[in-house]
This record gives structure tokens, sequence and C-alpha cells, in this order.
């Protein structure tokens, strides 16, 4: 009984034993160490040269960050907050998305036109796929079947074949595509159209737009609505969409995709992570230097976090 | 080191696969579908496009530091053009750019107009009043689209604007508006205006003239240089003389071809800022510009060319991008519709600037907000906050709706 019980008590503290959200600063060549419970930050981190996509692997053992201007992707050791070694990683990486294999990493190279493939296991390159120019935003669909990036000045998604490693498809979206995530089940695929101001909402097996998401917010020209950041619930009932300039977090709805309301957050908001069990969302805000939390259920914003300059991606490890 | 490599590897790999496609193409193979596009059928589409560039014959300048580079202008259309074939790959669209250039404007026509007898293209034109002039009126381009990349003067834009003739490069008028603007948002309103006497200062100083007098500021003095011995040696005693005048909080100066405006910064009689065509000036685009991803516009130039991007490449890389845009989107190479889509609301181009570009549907230019630079540096961009506009704020930048008296009837 004893024991049980200090089982529960330790279930308890655990319920509310918060997690820890990473964020990376681009101007100070630092990680920001957010403690989601307390929401304040516990540590700061000197990495590599302008720290921009931030992804932990599958059993949060290894952080991967793109250190952009040192032309190498990071790997640190979680457990000590070390940088164990670098990945090769092409010229000006900037985003990227591993493989559910756990061992890929699919690494957009800015300024080559290229995306390069790392094996993570044995640190090589296995493969460099020419993409469109300025390629930008990566995802692997969750049956690891596709990898898709998105090219900046190209206009399009690249939908990569990730058993054969090349390009078999491109899909036209608005200008600017920034940034794509696939829903949980694989079907669709949102993509963020930074200066045409729209979500693509794709058709996985078609590969064809099925809906464009466009968004409105009084007082703000719609020049300014600028989306970036794409993150989905994954009960499937929410899309939360990063607007930039426009400082406001459009809540989608991810079933009828109309827009349910816009949340004031930091200015220039770019990146968007779920902490405590998708009960809460982070926000980058660049031209601010903070992070706005979101609570998910209630739609509000709850709190400013000041972190360092320009913080750009966001990941969280429970 | 490991990067430099990879980088080799992915240029290489990059030559290697235009290396593919092009002897695929050549023998009629059907491609891997790897370079198709979702739910289209695609056949190969040429675009050809000339940049006419009138060389100036000009065998001195004043200073040095003002000398153009000898590709000014057709580096930005080339990076265009290599930019368009990354993305043409994709869809079997492949661009192609011939330069033709010449000091004398009669051979220069001849070169055109036989270019447009062996192409059916575009025109990308960098040339001065009379052989734009010449361009639009000869009978071998009524079917050509013709993209202005360089030329501001104003009366392209408001009285002899034409259908298929189009404008990158931001006009004198929305050059001293943006500057206007500024100098509002600063309260600098006491301008002291200083111009040269070329047709270009006198239409540039007009533009300030304009920007006063819709802004309400107070224009306190306005001179001519007229100065023609070399300052260099005297400036420090000659500019102060010159300068004297009532209070004034700025000084505004119209020297569009770097005669004399580099002698006014710190040179005033009183201690004022420099504005116009010198000191802080309005530009299409400045190498400081790292905002908005330029950042990676400047390095693929810089990489590409050993230099910086100056106004006249950037606005050649529009102007081949806005042509590039259309096509991707349209999938033909019919300039009626080109033209149609590019002054329609469905074009829209991200170009560096913050927001989607577009063309103003009554007089063919495009909208931009306009940098605002120092030697180094940024400063600012326009149009400011506040300055308002029932339709677009950037189209508080030149001449608006109602103020154009040409028709772009489009046949």
């Amino acid at each position: 009984m004893k024991k049980r019980l200090l089982a529960l008590s330790l279930l308890m503290s655990h319920g509310v034993l918060a997690d820890t959200a990473y964020v990376t600063n681009e101007k100070d060549d630092t990680l920001s160490v957010i403690d989601t419970n307390t929401l304040t930050v516990i540590d700061t981190l000197e990495v590599g040269m302008r720290p921009r996509g931030i992804i932990f692997s599958q059993d949060f053992r290894y952080l991967y960050i793109c250190a952009s201007n040192s032309d190498a992707v990071q790997v640190m050791d979680v457990s000590t907050h070390k940088i164990i070694h670098n990945l090769p990683s092409g010229e000006d990486p900037e985003q990227f998305a591993l493989h559910p294999n756990n061992r890929f990493l699919y690494i957009a190279n800015e300024d080559d036109a290229v995306v390069t493939v790392v094996d993570t296991e044995k640190r090589d390159v296995i493969a460099q796929i020419d993409v469109g120019v300025e390629p930008e935003g990566m995802a692997a669909s969750p049956d690891g079947k596709w990898v898709i990036n998105t090219s900046e000045t190209t206009n399009m998604l690249h939908w990569i074949d990730a058993k054969t490693q090349t390009l078999v498809d491109n899909t036209l979206v608005d200008q600017r595509p920034r940034h794509v995530e696939f829903s949980e089940d694989g079907k669709r695929l949102w993509a963020s159209s930074e200066i045409g101001g729209t979500v693509s909402v794709i058709d996985v097996d078609s590969r064809t737009i099925s809906h464009t998401i466009r968004f409105k917010i009084p007082g703000v020209h719609r020049d300014k609505i600028q989306p970036v950041g794409v993150k989905l619930t994954s009960d499937g009932k929410y899309a939360f969409v990063a607007l930039g300039p426009a400082n406001h977090v459009a809540v989608v709805d991810a079933n009828t995709y109309e827009v349910l309301d816009y949340l004031l957050v930091g200015r220039r908001v770019w990146q968007l992570a779920f902490a405590d069990n998708q009960t809460r969302l982070l926000t980058t805000n660049g031209v601010s230097g903070d992070v706005s939390v979101i609570d998910v259920n209630k739609l509000k914003v709850i709190k400013t976090i000041k972190v360092g300059r320009y913080p750009w991606g966001v990941a969280v490890k429970p | 080191m490991f990067a430099h490599q990879r980088d080799t590897k992915a240029t290489a790999g990059l030559k290697h696969t235009l290396k593919y496609l092009t002897r695929q193409c050549g023998a009629g193979v059907v491609l891997l579908c790897g370079f198709c596009l979702s739910g289209a059928a695609l056949a190969d589409l040429n675009i050809p496009i000339a940049y006419v560039k009138q060389v100036s014959d000009e065998s001195v300048v004043s200073l040095s530091v003002y000398r153009s580079p000898q590709n000014s202008g057709v580096a930005g259309a080339e990076l265009g053009v290599k930019d368009s074939n990354t993305t043409g790959r994709f869809l079997k669209h492949h661009f192609d750019l011939t330069v033709i250039e010449d000091t004398q404007a009669d051979a220069l026509m001849a070169s055109v107009t036989l270019w447009l007898k062996e192409h059916k293209g575009a025109l990308v034109v960098d040339a001065s009043d009379e052989v734009l002039q010449a361009l639009l009126s000869t009978p071998e381009t009524a079917s050509t689209l013709i993209i202005n990349a360089t030329n501001k003067s104003d009366k392209w834009r408001k009285s002899q604007c034409q259908a298929k003739l189009l404008h990158t490069s931001p006009s004198y008028a929305m050059l001293g508006d943006a500057l206007g603007q500024f100098l509002m948002a600063k309260r600098w309103r006491k301008w002291l205006l200083v111009e040269g006497q070329s047709e270009a200062d006198k239409a540039m100083a007009a533009a300030y003239e304009r920007a006063s007098k819709r802004f309400g500021t107070d224009i306190i003095a306005r001179k001519t240089w007229t100065f023609n011995t070399d300052l260099r040696r005297s400036a420090q005693q000659e500019v102060p003389a010159f300068t004297q005048a009532d209070d004034y909080d700025v000084v505004v100066v119209a020297d569009t071809q770097n005669r004399f405006g580099y002698y006014l910064p710190y040179n005033t009689w009183l201690p004022r800022p420099v504005v116009g065509t010198h000191g802080l000036t309005a530009v299409s685009w400045h190498s400081a510009i790292e905002q908005w991803g330029a950042v990676q516009l400047q390095n693929r130039f810089y990489e590409g060319y050993a230099r910086a991007m100056n106004e006249d490449d950037y606005n050649g890389w529009l102007a081949v991008r806005a042509l590039a845009e259309s096509v991707t989107r349209t999938g033909v190479n019919d300039p009626d519709r080109l033209y149609a889509y590019l002054i329609s609301d469905k074009f829209e181009l991200a170009a560096f600037k913050g927001r989607k570009l577009t063309f103003r549907q009554w007089n063919g230019q495009l909208r931009q907000p306009v940098p605002l630079t120092q030697a180094y540096a940024l400063v600012s961009q326009s149009p400011q906050q506040g300055f308002l506009h029932p339709v677009t704020d950037l189209d508080t930048l030149g001449y608006d709706k109602p103020e154009v008296t040409c028709q772009m009837i489009t046949e």
C-alpha cells in the first residue's frame, strides 16, 4: 500500500513535472532553456553561429541544432547540454526534418538549392537532392514515405521519395512557402506562404491543393499578415498559424479550415511548439525577443518569457 | 573545409542534373516524373528575353567611386534567368537571355529589331527616354512585352503609359515621395533644395518639389549648382557659402549624375543632414539590405559576380522574375496573356522587400516599398507609418490613379 502511494505521489508529481523547451536565439548564438512549469528561463547555452532550426531525436537523448553560419548541424547531448559532435550539413542549414526512422536528417541548404540527407549514425551525407531556389521548410510524412521541402523563391513544395532519395513531384503554392506540417494521419499537408499570406492544405494522395486559408485581422494591413510556423493538435481539432509581423497566431479549425480566432503575441512571431501534452503552445517572437505561452484549452495567451535576441526555433522535451 | 566540399558537390550535382535534363530533352525522351508538376501535362516552353542596354558613351565619370560595373543591370537579369530556370526545370520552362548593348541609339534599335524578327520574346530595357520612345514607336515591338527596368521618368507612368509596357524601377515621383514621407516622420519640414542642371536633375528636383507640396513642407530656398570648376580642393570653403540660407532642417540635393552632391555632406553652412541623391537616399535596392531574407539574394549575387548588387541589377532581376512568375503561373509565353496576368489581381511577387509586389493596373508601375539608405546601412523604408490610402499604402508613393492621364487600353 505504501509503495503504491509512493508510486502515485511520484506519478502526481510527474504530472506537474514540467516539459523543457529549447529556443534558438538567432542573433545571440545561444539556446534559452525554459521550464514550462515555472515558465522561466532556467539556462542559456552557447551553441554555433546563427542557430535556427531545432529538433529532438525521438528518444529525446539528442538535440539537433541548425547552426546556419557555422555550416553545421550540431548534436547536443541533452543530459549534459554539451555539443558532442557536428554533422555534415551542407552550406547554410536552416531547417530540417528527422525521418520517422530516427536516423536520417533532411536538411534544407538555403544558399545552395539542395536538400542534404545525413545519416546521423554514420555521420555521413547519403544524398543531396536538387530542389528550387532557397529551400526552407522540411517535413517527413508520419509513414516515412515522403519528405517535403519548400523553396521560397521557386514557390514549390518538392516531394522527395524517402526510399530512393529522389525528387518525384512538385506542387506550386503561393509566394514564399516557409513551413510544412503533416496532419497526424498523414493525409493532409499544411504549407504556409509568407508573402502570399496564405496557408495551403494539400491532399497528400493527389499532391494537389484542396483548400487555401486566408487571414484577416482588423487594423492590420493584409500585406503584413505573413504566415510562417504551423502546428496541428494531434486530436485533429486545431491548427495554429504564426502570422509573422502581424504579431498574431491564428487559430484554425483543422476540419472546416475556418479561422476561429487571432491571438496577440510578441512581435514577428515565427515558429511554434506544443508543450505539456499539448495543453500549451509556445511561440518564438523574433523582434520582441520573447516567447509567448498560449493556453491551448482556453485559447488565451497566459505569459510572455524574455529570451535572447531574435528567437527563431523551439523544440520541447517532456 | 567540409562545408566547402559539400558546396562543390552540390554545384556539381546541379550541373549534372541540368546536363542530364538537356540531354533528355534533346533526345525527346519523356522526363522522369521528378521534373513535372502535379496535375499538369507539360510541354517544353521557351521564353527568350533580350536585355537592351544603352551603354553610356561618356568616357569620364566625375569620381572613380561612381564607375558603373560593365555588367551593371545585365548581371541582375542573368541571375533572374538562373533563378527562373531552377524553377523552370520542374515545369519544362526554359528562359534564355540575350544581351543587346550599344552606345548608339540607332545601332541599338537595329539590333533589337533583328532580334525580334528571330525571337518571339520579351524585352527588358535599360535605356534613356529617347531609346525607350523609339522602341515603343517602332512597329516591330507592337506585340512585344516591354519591361522598363531602369528609366525613372514620370511621363511613362503619368501621361505616356501604354499596354504591354511595365516598369520595375521606381519613378522619380516614387523616390521623392518615399524621401518626403521620411522627412515628415522626422518632422524635418524646412528644406533647402539644391539641384543640378541636367534634365534628370530637374526631373528629380521636380519630384522633391511635388513631395513637398503633397506633404506641406517648406522649401525655404532653391538653388541651382552652377560651379564649373573642380571643387575637390575648395569644397570646404565654397559649399558653406553656397548653402547659406535661412534656417533649414535638411539640404535636399538633386544630382542624378554625381557631379557635385558628394561635396555637400559635412560642408553645409548649418550642421544639417543632406538627403536626396546623396547622403540619405531613396533607392530601389542597396547592398546593405539584409532584412526580409534579402541576405540570400545578396549572397547569391555576390557569389556569381564578386560585387554588390546595385539598383539596376535588382530592377533587372525583378523584371525577369516578374516575367518568369507569370510564365510559371500561366504556363504560356504569349505576350498578351502574360501581360494580362501581370497586371491582374492574381499576380504577386516575393522580392525581399517584406511584402508582395504587384503592378498598378492604371500605369504598369510595380508597386513596391522604397528603402532609404545611407552609405552602409538601411535607415528606413517607405511608406512610413500613418500615410494612408484607401487601397494600399504602397500607392502613397508616386502618381496615384486619379493623377494618371494616359489610358492603358488592352485591345
